[in-house]
C-alpha cells in the first residue's frame, strides 16, 4: 500500500511539473548548453542592492531537460562525482560528462528505470543506485543489480541509499538493509529487530559512527555501529500535526530524508525539519523560518551549521542564520530568489534564472555550485562571485 | 517435498561387470596411492626473472616455496618456503622485493630479495592470486578469486586500503609497460546481467578490468564476448600490444557434437594502438586444437609471440607481424571475433613446440634468445632456443621423476590427448579442478534437451551416484565409459588410467571454507539459519514432512543423502524431473544453481524455482529469515 503511495507521491509531483510555471529551459550546442535567460525579474519584483540582504550564495541555473539530453525531466535524484553527473531519472540513469549525456537502462543491467536515489563510494568510484526495482551498482561501466529475488535485499523499492567503508546501507519500502561488500552478507533491519514500527524506509545516511535511518511514520532510527545499539527519536507529541512541545524532539514522525554530517543531524519531514546535535532539537517550520514549505522530499547538510531543503515550493538554503530560497515564483514562474534574515525580514533579491521547476528531490555540491533535482529537468547552479 | 524418493541403481550385468572391474583396480591403485603419497611434487606454475636477468624465480605450488635459480647454471640458490598453495608472483618495480599470494591461507609473502628471506606475511583477501605493486611504490594490487575483486594494499604496510569489483574469479594482474594501467583477468564467466529467456542461458561474457594505476580506480572494462576462462595477459615492450590467452567455450550447443565442430575455441583477444578494435583470434588449427592456453609473452622486439597450452602440452609461436596483417587484411566479423575459424591459424601460427605436461607459466630472456616454460605435471622446466624453436634443455626441479597415481591422475585429467582433435580434457571445464559457472547441453538428445549446470569437483568423495540425474553409480563410470562416449569421441583410457584419474578426483582437497568461523563457531545469523536448516515445524505450527525438510535431503558432511527426488525443478526441456540431492560443499562459490544453473543465486532457487514447496518448506520463511538460511548453507 505504501509503495503505492510512494509512486502516487512521485507521480503526483510529475503533475505538478506539468501544471507548474517552466523555468526556461537551453538548447544543446555543440559545446554543451546554452545559458538560461529567465524572464525579467524587475518587472515584478522590486529591485533592492545584493548587498541590503544577508550574504548568502547567488547562482546562475543552467537547467537541463529531455530538449538536452537528459532521458526524463522527472529527475528524482543527483550525485557529483568529481566532473561527472550522475541523474537518477524516472526513464534511466543518466550521467554528464564532457558536455555529453550518457543513459544507462534496464538493457544495461539497471535495476529498473526509475532511479530514486544515489550514493558514491569514494574510495572506489563505485555509484550505488536506489530505484523501484532493486539496488544496481555501477563500477566503471559495469552494472551489476539487486533484487528482493536474486539477493537479501530486502524491498525492490529503494528510496536510499548510502555507502560507508564495506558497508552499503539501503532503505526500502520494507526496511532498512546493509551489505558488507567484504562477506556478501545482507543484514536486514525492520520491526523485528529495532525499534522500527513502521517499516517504510526512506532516507539512509551512514558515517563510521552512526547510521541513521528516515522511517515514514516511525521517526528517525539511530544505529550506533560500535555497540550495535539501536535509538529511535519520535516526534514528543505523536503524530499530531501541531506543534505542541517547540524544539523538544523531532518536528514529526513522518520522516523523509536525514542528513548526517559534522555529528550533526540534519533531518526532514513532510511537516518540517529538525537539527539534532545530540544533545538539543531545534526544528524549522515555515511559519518561523525561511522554509518556503513544510513539505520537505530531501535534505542535505553541509557541515554543522548549514543545509540546503529540497521543498515543494522551492530549493531552500540555511546558513545557521539565514535563510534563501530559489524557485521559479510560484506564482508567475519568473525566476524568483528571496533571502531571510535572522530577525525575519524577507528580501527579493534580482536573479534571472532559478531552478528548472519548484518541485525539488535532490541536491548535490559541486565545489561551489550546486546541482539540484526537480520534477521538470535538472539544474546546476553555477555559483555567482559578487 | 511430494515426489517419490529412491536410490539410483545401475542396470544390466554389463554395466555391473564394468563397475566391479573398476572397483577392483580403484582399490588397488588406491593402495598404491597411498603409499605413494610422500612424493612432494614441485609443480612450476609461474617463472619470474629478476630485473638483471641473472635469476629465475620458480613459484612452485604443490610443495609451497619459491626456488630460486641462477639463470645461467640452472642451479638452486636458494629455496625459500612460503604459503599454503601459492598462486601469484611479481617483483617491485626495483626489484628488491618479491610478492607471493597463497591461495589457502589468504596471506601474501614479502621477500627480501637481496637476503632471499620472507620478511613479512601479510593477511589479505579471500584466495589472493595475481599482484602487482605500481611503479611509485605506493600501492601493491592482489586479485581475490573468491570474492572477485582487487584490493588495493598500502605497498610497504600491507594494509588494505579498497577493493574494485572485478570479473567472477579475478585471479591475474598485469601492469602495462608505462606503469599507467593494471588489468585484470579472471576465470569465471560474469554472471548475466539481466535476466535471459530459457532461464538465464547465455553464452559467457567476461571482462578485462583496467585500472588507473596511480589514482587506484576502475576505468574501464573490456568485453570479452564469448569467453569464459581468462588467463595471462601481456603487452609488447612498447605497450602498443596487449594480448590476453582465453577460452571460448561453445557452451550453447550439445558438447556431444565435439566432431561437428569442437566444444570450444582457444583464442588471444588482441588490443592496444597496434590492433586497433580489440580483436579475438583463435589458436586452433583444422584438426589440431590448442587446449587451454594459459601464459603469454611477447618478444622484445614483437616479432614473436609465445603461448603456453597447458592442455595440448606445447608451446605455440605466433609471428606477430603476420599475425597483425591478417588482423589488418581480414574484414573483421561484426563479433570482433575469428574464434569459429579454424584455418585462421595457419596464417600465424608458425610452430608448435611440445613441451612437458601441463606447460603454464612462461619467461623470456631478456634478450629474448631463450623462453623458459613451467611444466607444472612434470617437475620440469623447458628451455627453448627461439632461433630454433626447439627445446634445447631441460632443467628438472625434482630429482628422478617418478608419477604416482595421484600424479598420473592429474596429468590425465589435465591432457586433452585423449579427445578427438586434442580439444578438450577435464580441465577445459573443471578449471584448476573446480568448476566454470556454466550450463552445458551434454548429451546428444537434441539440442536444448537436459541441460545441466557443471559442478564443482571438490569434497565429491562419498556422493555417489553422479549426474544430475544419478545414472552413473561411481566415478569410474562417470569418468570412464561416459566421459569416453560422449566427451572424449576418440580414445578411451586404459583401465589403470581410468583408474589414477578417478582416484586423483576422489582426492581432490576441498579449500578452506571462508565463511566460517573458527572451530565450531557460528555467527548470529548462521545460528538462526542452521535452525531453519534442521526446523521440523514451520512457521504455522505445522509438522514438515521428514522429506521436505532441508536436512533430510541434505544430510550428513556433505549434504547430501545421495538419493533422487523431484523438488519441482523440471523445466519444459528435461526429460526427467528427478535428480540428485546436490552435495553442499563449498556452495557459497559455485553459481549458478540447480541441476540446469537457472537459478543464478542461492536466493533464485526458492524466490523463483520454489513456488510449490516442493524444494522444501520455504515459502513461510521471511526475507530475513531466508537470509539466514543462507548464510547458514555458505558455511557447508
Amino acid at each position: 500500500m505504501k509503495t503505492l503511495c510512494a509512486i502516487a507521491l512521485l507521480l503526483t509531483a510529475a503533475t505538478a511539473a506539468c501544471a507548474a510555471p517552466q523555468a526556461s529551459v537551453p538548447k544543446a550546442t555543440a559545446s554543451g548548453v546554452q545559458k538560461s535567460h529567465g524572464a525579467n525579474a524587475a518587472s515584478t519584483v522590486p529591485q533592492i542592492p545584493a548587498s541590503a540582504a544577508p550574504q548568502l550564495p547567488r547562482f546562475r541555473f543552467e537547467n537541463f531537460t529531455t530538449a538536452n539530453g537528459l532521458p526524463d525531466n522527472h529527475v528524482f535524484s543527483v550525485l557529483v562525482d568529481g566532473s561527472r553527473i550522475w541523474a537518477g531519472t524516472e526513464n534511466g540513469l543518466a550521467v554528464y560528462e564532457n558536455h555529453t549525456w550518457k543513459t544507462y537502462t534496464t538493457k544495461d543491467g539497471l535495476a529498473h528505470r526509475a532511479v530514486l536515489s544515489l550514493a558514491l563510494d569514494k574510495r572506489t568510484g563505485d555509484v550505488w543506485a536506489g530505484t523501484m526495482g532493486g539496488l544496481s551498482r555501477i563500477s566503471g561501466g559495469r552494472i551489476d543489480s539487486y533484487t528482493q529475488l536474486t539477493s537479501g535485499l530486502s524491498n525492490d523499492v529503494v528510496y536510499g541509499v548510502s555507502v560507508e567503508g564495506e558497508n552499503v546501507w539501503v532503505a526500502t519500502a520494507a526496511g532498512g538493509c546493509r551489505l558488507d561488500l567484504r562477506t556478501g552478507q545482507w543484514t536486514l533491519y525492520n520491526e523485528r529487530n529495532t525499534p522500527m514500527i513502521e517499516i517504510w524506509v526512506y532516507g539512509v545516511s551512514a558515517a563510521p559512527d552512526k547510521v541513521y535511518y528516515a522511517v515514514w511514520g516511525s521517526g528517525l532510527l539511530e544505529y550506533t555501529q560500535k555497540t550495535g545499539r539501536w535509538d529511535k527519536y519520535e516526534d514528543p507529541d505523536g503524530e499530531n500535526e501541531i506543534v505542541l512541545f517547540k524544539d523538544q524532539g523531532l518536528i514529526h514522525e513522518i520522516v523523509t530524508s536525514v542528513s548526517y554530517v559534522d555529528n550533526i543531524v540534519w533531518a526532514a519531514t513532510y511537516f518540517g525539519a529538525s537539527r539534532y546535535d545530540g544533545r538539543y532539537w531545534h526544528n524549522f517550520l515555515t511559519k518561523d523560518s525561511g522554509l518556503p514549505s513544510n513539505f520537505i522530499n530531501f535534505l542535505k547538510g553541509v557541515d554543522a551549521n548549514r543545509a540546503w531543503f529540497c521543498t515543494d515550493k522551492g530549493l531552500a538554503y540555511y546558513d545557521g542564520v539565514n535563510w534563501a530560497v530559489y524557485r521559479p515564483s510560484l506564482k508567475d514562474g519568473k525566476p524568483e530568489m528571496t533571502v531571510r534574515n535572522a530577525q525575519g525580514k524577507v528580501t527579493p533579491v534580482a536573479v534571472t534564472t532559478a531552478p528548472a521547476h519548484n518541485y525539488v528531490l535532490g541536491i548535490d555540491f559541486q565545489g561551489d555550485d550546486i546541482w539540484v533535482a526537480t520534477a521538470k529537468g535538472l539544474s546546476h547552479g553555477i555559483r555567482q562571485q559578487r | 517435498m511430494s515426489g517419490r524418493i529412491q536410490t539410483a541403481t545401475g542396470t544390466g550385468l554389463t554395466a555391473l561387470a564394468v563397475a566391479l572391474l573398476a572397483v577392483a583396480l580403484w582399490t588397488d591403485r588406491l593402495v598404491r596411492a597411498s603409499e605413494s603419497d610422500a612424493v612432494d611434487y614441485a609443480s612450476p606454475l609461474e617463472l619470474l626473472f629478476s630485473p638483471d636477468g641473472s635469476r629465475l624465480y620458480v613459484l612452485c605450488q604443490q610443495i609451497e616455496e619459491i626456488r630460486v635459480l641462477d639463470a645461467a647454471t640452472y642451479a638452486v640458490v636458494k629455496t625459500i618456503a612460503v604459503g599454503r598453495v601459492p598462486r601469484g608472483i611479481a617483483l617491485s618495480p626495483s626489484g628488491d622485493r618479491l610478492f607471493v599470494t597463497n591461495t589457502w591461507d589468504d596471506t601474501l609473502s614479502v621477500i627480501d630479495t637481496r637476503t632471499l628471506a620472507v620478511t613479512a606475511t601479510w593477511p589479505v583477501g579471500t584466495e589472493p592470486s595475481g599482484v602487482v605493486e605500481d611503479r611509485a611504490g605506493k600501492h601493491l594490487f592482489v586479485a581475490n578469486r573468491i570474492s572477485n575483486d582487487v584490493a588495493v594494499l598500502d605497498a610497504q604496510t600491507g594494509e588494505e586500503e579498497k577493493r574494485f569489483l572485478a570479473g567472477r574469479g579475478s585471479s591475474y594482474l598485469t601492469l602495462s609497460p608505462d606503469g599507467s594501467r593494471i588489468y585484470a583477468t579472471h576465470v569465471y564467466p560474469n554472471p548475466p546481467r539481466v535476466r535471459t529467456d530459457l532461464d538465464n542461458r547465455t553464452a559467457p561474457e567476461s571482462e578485462i578490468t583496467v585500472i588507473d594505476a596511480a589514482h587506484a580506480v576502475v576505468v574501464d572494462r573490456m568485453p570479452l564476448h564469448g569467453v569464459a576462462g581468462v588467463f595471462h595477459l601481456a603487452f609488447s615492450a612498447d605497450g602498443r600490444i596487449g594480448v590476453v590467452a582465453e577460452y571460448h567455450p561453445k557452451n550453447l550447443v550439445p558438447l556431444a557434437h565435439l566432431e561437428h565442430g569442437g566444444a570450444f575455441a582457444y583464442t588471444l583477444t588482441l588490443f592496444g594502438a597496434d590492433v586497433g578494435q580489440p580483436v579475438e583470434v583463435p589458436l586452433d588449427e583444422l584438426e589440431r586444437y590448442a587446449s587451454q592456453p594459459f601464459g603469454v609473452v611477447i618478444a622484445p622486439n614483437k616479432s614473436r609471440l609465445y603461448v603456453t597450452i597447458g592442455g595440448s602440452e606445447c608451446v605455440i609461436v605466433i609471428d606477430l607481424p603476420r599475425l597483425l596483417r591478417f588482423i589488418h587484411a581480414r574484414q573483421r566479423p561484426e563479433s570482433g571475433s575469428f574464434a569459429y575459424d579454424l584455418a585462421a591459424s595457419a596464417n600465424y601460427v608458425i610452430a608448435r613446440i611440445p613441451v612437458g605436461h601441463n606447460p603454464r607459466g612462461l619467461a623470456l630472456s631478456r634478450d629474448g634468445s631463450k623462453l623458459f616454460v613451467a611444466n607444472r605435471l612434470e617437475d620440469t622446466i623447458s628451455v627453448i632456443d627461439t632461433r630454433s624453436n626447439r627445446v634445447a634443455s631441460t632443467i628438472a626441479l625434482s630429482g628422478p621423476i617418478t608419477v604416482n597415481v595421484l600424479r598420473h591422475g592429474e596429468q590425465t585429467f589435465y591432457s586433452a590427448r585423449y579427445s578427438f582433435q586434442g580439444q578438450i580434457s577435464c580441465s577445459s571445464c573443471h578449471i584448476d579442478s573446480t568448476f566454470d559457472g556454466l550450463t552445458w547441453d551434454l548429451e546428444p538428445d537434441g539440442f536444448g534437451r537436459d541441460i545441466v549446470d557443471n559442478k564443482m569437483l571438490e569434497g565429491l568423495k562419498n556422493t555417489e551416484p553422479y549426474k544430475w540425474i544419478g545414472t552413473n553409480p561411481n566415478l569410474p563410470t562417470e569418468c570412464g565409459p561416459r566421459t569416453e562416449k560422449y566427451f572424449w569421441r576418440s580414445e578411451q583410457y586404459d583401465d589403470l588410467t581410468l583408474a589414477d584419474l578417478t582416484i586423483y578426483i576422489r582426492n581432490l582437497p576441498t579449500r578452506p571454507n571462508r565463511w566460517k568461523l573458527p572451530g565450531r563457531e557460528m555467527t548470529p545469523a548462521q545460528e538462526r539459519g542452521q535452525a531453519l536448516f534442521a526446523r521440523e515445524v514451520d512457521k504455522f505450527g505445522k509438522p514438515i514432512p521428514e522429506s521436505n525438510r532441508c536436512s533430510y535431503c541434505h544430510s550428513g558432511p556433505k549434504g547430501t543423502n545421495q538419493m533422487i527426488s523431484d523438488v519441482g525443478t523440471r523445466k519444459a526441456t528435461d526429460n526427467t524431473g528427478r535428480f540428485k540431492s546436490a552435495p553442499l560443499t563449498e556452495i557459497a562459490l559455485t553459481a549458478p544453481y540447480l541441476h540446469d544453473g537457472s537459478a543464478r543465486t542461492l536466493e533464485e532457487i526458492w524466490t523463483v524455482y520454489n513456488p510449490d514447496d516442493k524444494h522444501g518448506r520455504t515459502n513461510d520463511l521471511t526475507k530475513d529469515e531466508l537470509n539466514d538460511l543462507i548464510e547458514y548453507l555458505r558455511t557447508r
